[in-house]
């Protein structure tokens, strides 16, 4: 990751939003205990959700993009982000992966478009929903659908200390076992993605007494082809193991992959 | 309008970004000879598709998709979507599970009001740009108000495995239930998040608010208790009410160009207002009695028609939602079931229920096979479009005697007022007012 410059006593900060919910950016605002002070560390000079006026041009020593690119002017928004920042971090699913939205790829889109919409020659957006990443070079990648509150401040603090952030490549099984929650895979032949998924949340869905949805997309190196074997032995359809993949991550290669294996 | 403005006969007011709303846009006013000729909520939402993607995917899926709709809002879309595929199953959540769920909400309009009142909204009437600005000079009041939120989001949290997309709701209940001592164990925070909510009512009532009251048409749930997760009826003032499943005889979604939010109108092309002033209106006496007396206290008087005075009803409905979690606390023991089956069926079925920002009705067509066949989704942000556009058509008056600066303010404040979830509707809106004088 690019040193943060020193130029002004406070690093700059500017939050973006793209194709999203609000919840990643949100997440900020609920770092209830850290945000005030998180304001006297750091100029966050753009952040349309929480300050007044909004100053986009930068230059921002950190970008923040939640979103994915799904409209020709977001395709040139993020240019113009990248060329005004220093650091810029994607955040969330949207961002990462193309998020949710990105289900419009393995779709008509002309047909989407009909079906939500009485006059469809109104509306200007893309035909894909793509991750920030496909578009300009990106110095974090963020993931979670939504992302987590704890690895979003080691994120922040990492970029300003200028090291690398603390964040694992680990599988959801890892956090599952660590808080001692039984595998519901195993034990109750649930449907659970925890194998192949990026950890993050906590293992909050086996806990929840559930199997895993994959919000936060494939870990590095996921073997997504052995779990989609068991889950076929455990009586799941071909068209329910595509639904799993082709979710909030639908996007991202594993997932895509191993979804279209099953149509 | 002052001279300098008006030499060339075309004023021009702009503000690139509409902020502390969630979500991004543009408000267009065009005044000629002190007349409005046009008032354009501008919203350019990158357009998300759920309704289209949600067709051929599983019922069980549907909690989890809809939730990302919205990241401020996401338990209101889960309940409403819940609500409306439990009334086409035939499943009757039991009392004990819609309590939980009564709880989980109050959660959500904890953290949901807590952020639009401390965060978004009070820097208005203190004159700063952001709460972080706010907290310089006064750090208590911005600090109360997290406090707060997070006492919101602890119970979610507590409930629901996390604030944001919460993963516990299920079609028939929750895919689990929490212990008591797990409830009790947030009960001081929440306890002290009241007083300190009560004391916000008083604050709030105290700011001062642009004169501005409308003849508003106000649509909420009817309920017997203060309309929160169930209700199945829909109450329009002045006309009386009908039935939830018969929501979309009586509104009618349109599409304009400037627009990729649907906006909604009653039948007769009545706009309408939903949230917390329509609630208030219709269900104060149904309040919990301490933010019964909260609102006594406060002096606001009823009905309310200024929507400026929204922060105060926010005020009193984050009382009630703190009352009512306390108590449902304290009634609680843990189901023994924390679920009831079903079977998939063909049906198509409505359901509605009260988001922080006001009614949000789902409406599910599914198959025997238990997948969905259609989906229609009204979030109360596209109820409430039409009537901003019709309100910043009525304070146009007010604005022609005030500087630039003061007349782009109050049509912030107001778009604000509304506390605008563009995120669920739209996502590009700026706020541009022109005033055209007669061209020489």
């Amino acid at each position: 990751m690019p040193d943060t410059p020193t130029h002004s006593p406070r690093p700059r900060l500017g939050v973006f939003k793209l194709a999203s919910c609000d919840g990643c950016q949100l997440t900020l605002l609920d770092c209830e205990d850290e945000l005030l002070l998180l304001g006297e560390q750091i100029d966050i000079v753009h952040f349309p959700e929480a300050t007044s006026p909004g100053q986009p041009s930068g230059p921002f020593d950190v970008a923040i993009i939640e979103g994915s690119v799904s409209t020709p002017e977001q395709q040139d928004e993020v240019q113009a982000i990248r060329r005004n920042s220093t650091v810029l971090l994607t955040i969330g699913a949207c961002a990462t992966s193309g998020g949710i939205q990105a289900l419009r790829n393995f779709g008509d889109h002309d047909d989407y478009r009909r079906i939500v919409y009485a006059q469809p020659e109104y509306i200007s957006s893309l035909a894909t929903s793509t991750p920030v990443a496909n578009h300009v070079p990106v110095d974090f990648e963020l993931r979670g659908c939504p992302i987590n509150k704890q690895q979003l401040l080691e994120l922040i603090t990492a970029c300003l200390r200028g090291r690398t952030p603390a964040i694992k490549n680990e599988s959801v099984c890892f956090e599952c076992k660590r808080n001692d929650i039984v595998c519901v895979a195993v034990t109750q032949q649930m449907p659970c993605l925890g194998p192949v998924t990026h950890a993050g949340c906590g293992a909050i869905c086996p806990a929840f007494n559930r199997g895993c949805f994959g919000c936060y997309g494939p870990k590095e190196s996921a073997a997504t082809a052995p779990l989609a074997a068991q889950m076929l032995t455990n009586g799941q359809s071909d068209e329910a193991i595509k639904r799993a993949f082709r979710l909030f991550t639908a996007e991202s290669e594993a997932f895509r992959e191993e979804s279209q294996r099953h149509e | 309008m002052s001279d300098e403005h008006t030499v060339s006969g075309e004023k021009t007011y702009k503000v690139d970004l509409l902020t502390r709303v969630e979500g991004e846009g543009r408000f267009h006013l065009k005044v000629k000879d002190n007349q409005v000729i046009e008032s354009k909520l501008n919203i350019f939402e990158a357009p998300r598709y759920f309704e289209a993607f949600l067709r051929d995917r599983a019922i069980e899926e549907v909690p989890d998709i809809v939730a990302r709709i919205c990241g401020i809002c996401p338990v209101a879309y889960q309940m409403s979507a819940v609500r409306a595929l439990e009334n086409g199953l035939g499943v009757t959540p039991s009392s004990a599970i819609r309590a939980l769920r009564r709880l989980l909400y109050c959660g959500e309009w904890i953290e949901s009001h807590a952020l639009h009142v401390f965060l978004l909204h009070a820097p208005d009437f203190l004159g700063y740009d952001s709460a972080m600005a706010m907290a310089v000079d006064h750090k208590d009041l911005v600090e109360r108000g997290l406090k707060m939120k997070k006492a919101g989001n602890a119970l979610i949290e507590c409930l629901g495995g996390r604030a944001i997309h919460p993963i516990s709701i299920r079609v028939g209940g929750f895919t689990t239930t929490p212990r008591a001592s797990a409830l009790n164990a947030l009960r001081d925070d929440l306890a002290n998040a009241l007083q300190d909510a009560i004391d916000t009512v008083t604050w709030t009532a105290a700011l001062t608010f642009p004169d501005f009251n409308q003849a508003y048409t106000f649509v909420c749930l009817d309920h017997d208790q203060y309309p929160l997760e169930w209700g199945d009826a829909i109450h329009v003032s002045g006309s009386g009410r009908f039935p939830v499943e018969e929501f979309f005889d009586h509104s009618q979604e349109t599409h304009v160009a400037h627009s990729t939010a649907l906006q909604s109108h009653l039948r007769d092309g009545q706009t309408y207002l939903c949230g917390p002033m329509a609630r208030l209106n219709r269900h104060h006496e149904r309040l919990h009695p301490t933010a019964r007396t909260a609102l006594a206290k406060s002096g606001l008087s009823l009905p309310v028609h200024n929507p400026y005075q929204s922060i105060v009803v926010r005020a009193v409905e984050l009382v009630h939602a703190l009352a009512e979690a306390l108590d449902l606390i304290d009634a609680y023991t843990q189901p023994e079931a924390a679920f009831s089956d079903y079977s998939p069926r063909a049906a198509t079925a409505c359901g509605a229920t009260e988001a922080p920002r006001g009614l949000l009705v789902h409406r599910y067509q599914m198959g025997e096979d238990g997948l969905i066949k259609h989906a229609d989704i009204v979030p109360p942000t596209s109820q409430n479009q039409a009537q901003i556009e019709a309100d910043l058509v009525s304070i146009a008056p007010q604005l022609m005697a005030l500087a630039h600066n003061d007349a782009t303010h109050l049509c912030e404040q107001l778009i604000r007022a509304y506390d605008p979830c563009i995120s669920c509707a739209t996502h590009f809106l700026k706020l541009n007012i022109e005033n055209v004088n007669a061209p020489s």
